[in-house]
């Protein structure tokens, strides 16, 4: 019989610790299938960030790093340029990126490092069961904002792509979503496309993946999808910000 | 052994730091400034690029001690710099160095604190180097040069236990010897034999993945991890000390210091012993791990120790924890950038030594 689909052989076959119906099992996903599909494991090298997608290289088959909380883009630049042939991504939630990491984001794409972020917000701390987080959208409830998010109290939330995008050095930057098969196909492209620039010495590349967290939404993994293409995106537009591609640079 | 690379130079204690690092194969260096470590920064800047290698100035001491990791990770040689207040924002970054059993080299060039302090020599860091400034129990080896030429020779040694033991090595000078200049010789290292660096990240190509990491989240890995870190440690104690000794056999109080109090302290020892005082002087050389061992033989036939920092009197505690209390330990030391004078010193020992000779009086000498 002939095999039409297969698990990558870069995800490990083993259960996750994600919570039933997280995105990060998708976008971790992704990653194998595109390694598998160019043949790089040989050279890809990634960065587990501190917060729920810590255990990623249990997950995946590939040399891996552990980072600082929020350090991630600095370790990818540090073993980048020791290895400038190599694809190296940051893998990183929003809390990571967004709140305690947010100088490493900038200056990392200020200097147009040659390597790609893949941006999971899901505008909630998870690993730590639910804080506001940058990205947490405005009447959002968290545990650290029980009676939701408001831009008096709590500030408004932060548009990553939008506030990258001013830096002439980033070189591609689009969110995406992983609500239905078509976006999830186009996820699977943005981060196919961020290999490639840093592959081409393009520059710097971040793919912003908005992501459902059901256990901390308080809402069923179905409702969290609707979510976001009704609610979440409204505040992060999806589109593509920057690209090196169109702007011929 | 080793092989004279170049004449004798004048450098700062800083530029010979950073060339010594680059003669010892590092080419990746992040830095960030700071006073009195730019020397280092800049000599980087400059000879990086000459070299093929990488500089960076990062965007902060966090971001730069990350770098370090990264490139760490990846199986180079990798340095960074900084002083107090940038070594103390490092500190996070080290303790996940330690952790993840990464080599690396971290000069701290000492300066006054608490806070921002001054830029003036101080020795007032050494708890944060020796004890650990950052969370967990680790250790970081932490050599203490006393001279432009002791530090160049230190960091090509730093490079080396680095790798031999997968841990962060710290040289603690001060902003004495990082700003003067004496004459410096820059060797090419002797080839010491250090294992291949299988961990490090590559990409995967045709092995089993590497993965560089201190989580340990499954109950009991990580005490069973951290036995193995203090196994690794023991190890480095019995073998990694070093110290210098010098006229200790006859003598009756033993001057301990390191650093820039050490070559002051070497001052006093000679000045007192002609007027016939017999002093002796213990310079350790590696603050962690301590000459704990040479201080608790001195002491069964030393009459008293006097101990001199540039500190509120740190390292005098590592002092008194070697000898169990066997005989008296004195401190003298000077805090917030205050540097310690040779006579200073010989007035406290006067103080505390009964007189040797009942014809030397205090009045009498002069120094």
């Amino acid at each position: 019989m002939e095999t039409l689909y297969a698990p990558p052989k870069t995800l490990h076959r083993v259960a996750t610790h994600y919570c039933p119906g997280c995105g990060h099992g998708i976008v971790q996903r992704l990653i194998a299938e595109i390694i598998d599909e160019w043949d790089i494991r040989g050279k890809t090298i990634g960065i587990a960030p501190v917060g729920c997608a810590v255990l990623a290289y249990n997950y995946l088959d590939i040399d891996m790093s552990e980072a600082a909380h929020g350090r991630p883009p600095a370790v990818a630049t540090g073993i980048k340029r020791v290895h400038p042939d190599n694809i190296v991504f940051a893998y990183q939630g929003d809390g990571d990126l967004a709140a305690i990491g947010l100088a490493e984001t900038i200056h990392t794409a200020a200097r147009g490092e040659n390597i790609t972020v893949i941006f999971v917000n899901n505008a909630v701390y998870g690993m730590t069961n639910g804080q506001m987080a940058p990205t947490t959208l405005l009447d959002q409830k968290t545990t650290t904002c029980p009676e939701g998010r408001s831009a008096d109290e709590h500030g408004s939330p932060l548009r990553i792509c939008e506030l990258l995008a001013t830096i002439d050095r980033c070189s591609y930057l689009t969110r995406v979503s992983v609500t239905n098969p078509r976006n999830v196909q186009k996820t699977k492209a943005a981060i196919k496309k961020g290999f490639r620039t840093q592959m081409g010495k393009k520059g710097f590349s971040l793919i912003e993946v908005l992501s459902p967290c059901p256990v901390y939404w308080r809402m069923s993994p179905i409702d969290s999808m609707r979510f976001i293409d009704d609610e979440m995106s409204r505040t992060y537009p999806l589109g593509t910000f920057k690209d090196w591609e169109k702007e011929g640079s | 052994m080793k092989s004279s690379l170049h004449n004798k130079q004048l450098m700062t204690g800083n530029e010979a730091a950073a060339e010594a690092a680059i003669q010892a194969g590092c080419r990746f260096y992040y830095g960030y400034p700071i006073t009195p470590q730019n020397e280092i920064i800049n000599h980087m800047a400059m000879r990086m690029p000459q070299v093929g290698g990488t500089f960076i100035q990062a965007e902060s001491e966090i971001a730069a001690i990350n770098m370090l990791h990264g490139s760490a990770a990846a199986g180079a040689r990798v340095m960074t710099s900084s002083s107090g207040p940038g070594i103390s924002l490092k500190q996070e970054g080290i303790s996940y160095l330690a952790g993840s059993e990464l080599p690396c080299v971290i000069v701290n060039v000492q300066r006054g604190g608490p806070g921002l302090g001054d830029i003036s020599p101080s020795q007032a860091d050494y708890f944060q180097a020796v004890k650990g400034g950052g969370h967990g129990d680790y250790r970081m080896i932490v050599l203490a040069p006393s001279s432009v030429q002791e530090i160049a020779d230190l960091v090509y040694d730093a490079f080396d236990l680095a790798d031999k033991y997968r841990n962060p090595v710290m040289i603690l000078g001060d902003a004495q010897l990082g700003q003067m200049m004496e004459p410096v010789e820059f060797y090419k290292p002797a080839k010491t034999y250090l294992p291949p660096k299988k961990w490090a990240l590559t990409g995967a190509d045709g092995r089993p993945k590497n993965v560089i990491k201190s989580f340990y989240p499954v109950k009991g890995e990580l005490e069973k991890f951290n036995r193995r870190l203090q196994k690794k440690y023991r190890k480095i104690e019995e073998t990694e000390v070093r110290y210098e000794e010098i006229n200790t056999k006859d003598a009756d109080l033993v001057l301990v210091a390191y650093g820039t109090c050490a070559r002051i302290s070497r001052e006093v020892m000679n000045k007192a012993s002609k007027i016939g005082y017999r002093i002796g002087l213990l310079r350790p050389i590696t603050l962690w791990p301590f000459p704990k061992d040479a201080l608790r033989r001195l002491s069964q036939r030393v009459r008293t120790f006097m101990v001199v920092e540039m500190s509120a009197g740190q390292m005098v505690e590592d002092v008194k924890l070697s000898i169990l209390g066997r005989c008296p330990v004195h401190f003298y030391g000077r805090m917030g950038g205050g540097v310690p004078s040779t006579n200073e010193i010989i007035n406290n020992i006067l103080e505390v030594l009964p007189k040797i000779n009942a014809a030397d009086s205090v009045e009498m000498i002069e120094i």
